[in-house]
């Protein structure tokens, strides 16, 4: 089964060129632990986003691995040098076949 | 004489072992689980393999006071000029009292511009946080924050 959610990408549309931007990006996500109990005293399965990817006109800049120590709806901020004009891809992948993509346009210049 | 005290007390240890095992039933049962200060040094090892790591350079910054170790931001800068051949490769933060000590790992390229990651994380328990930085020549640093937890994450019925 194959799930996916919403996601938000936060960052500037224009740029100068080699300036630094900051990219926020946040995936709806119940990051569910792996260590909490049902009332009835059963372990809820653990089920998070394993990873987050982010490619700069198809080159990778960063990534980051999750573990049940991120909260829910995990939001991450990094940072990047804007090079070129082109399309950023951002891609969270987790458990139960969990996948979500998003894409933002800059303009360097 | 002598024997009837012992066995006074034995009659006791027993009462009272029965009600600590109710309380590990009740309560500690998910907090069993705990991570302690040698996990978080053995998922550090894990990490950092032989080398050694050395304080410095990186900077964690959570709130000294925590009400809901739900959601914790947290930042986590090192300093590093981030030019191609001196850069950031990886920050690892790490928790000693979560229940798995590792939070997150971050892999850095030259084109990052800055190593600065700021997230929200969970907490379980007051402790102390610690970030571990690989830098492109191979050395290790390594930076720690103190909080307090009021309201521990993770522990709550569902």
């Amino acid at each position: 089964m194959s799930k996916t959610s919403r996601t938000s990408i936060t960052m500037p549309a224009t740029a100068k060129k080699d300036s630094i931007i900051e990219i926020r990006a946040i995936a709806q996500h119940d990051m569910e632990s792996g260590f909490r109990y049902t009332e009835g005293g059963k372990l809820i399965p653990r089920d998070i986003i394993r990873t987050f990817t982010c490619t700069y006109n198809n080159i990778e800049v960063f990534k980051a691995d999750f573990y049940s120590g991120i909260g829910a709806n995990p939001l991450i901020i990094f940072t990047t040098v804007a090079v070129e004009s082109g399309t950023l891809q951002f891609k969270w992948i987790g458990d139960d076949g969990y996948e979500a993509v998003n894409q933002a346009r800059i303009t360097v210049s | 004489m002598n024997k009837m005290t012992h066995q006074h007390r034995r009659h006791w240890f027993k009462q009272v072992q029965g009600l600590g095992l109710l309380a590990i039933g009740f309560c500690v049962n998910p907090l069993a689980a705990f991570a302690k200060k040698e996990d978080a040094n053995e998922a550090i090892k894990k990490i950092v393999g032989g080398a050694t790591v050395r304080t410095g350079k990186v900077t964690l910054t959570i709130p000294p006071l925590v009400e809901n170790g739900n959601l914790v931001v947290l930042k986590v800068s090192v300093d590093s000029p981030m030019s191609a051949n001196d850069y950031v490769k990886a920050i690892h933060v790490i928790a000693e009292g979560n229940p798995l000590p590792n939070i997150f790992t971050a892999y850095l390229t030259p084109r990052s511009g800055t190593a600065n990651i700021t997230t929200r994380v969970r907490l379980a328990d007051s402790q102390t946080v610690w970030a571990v930085a690989q830098l492109s020549n191979g050395s290790f640093w390594q930076g720690s924050a103190e909080t307090l937890v009021t309201l521990s994450a993770c522990t709550e019925m569902v």
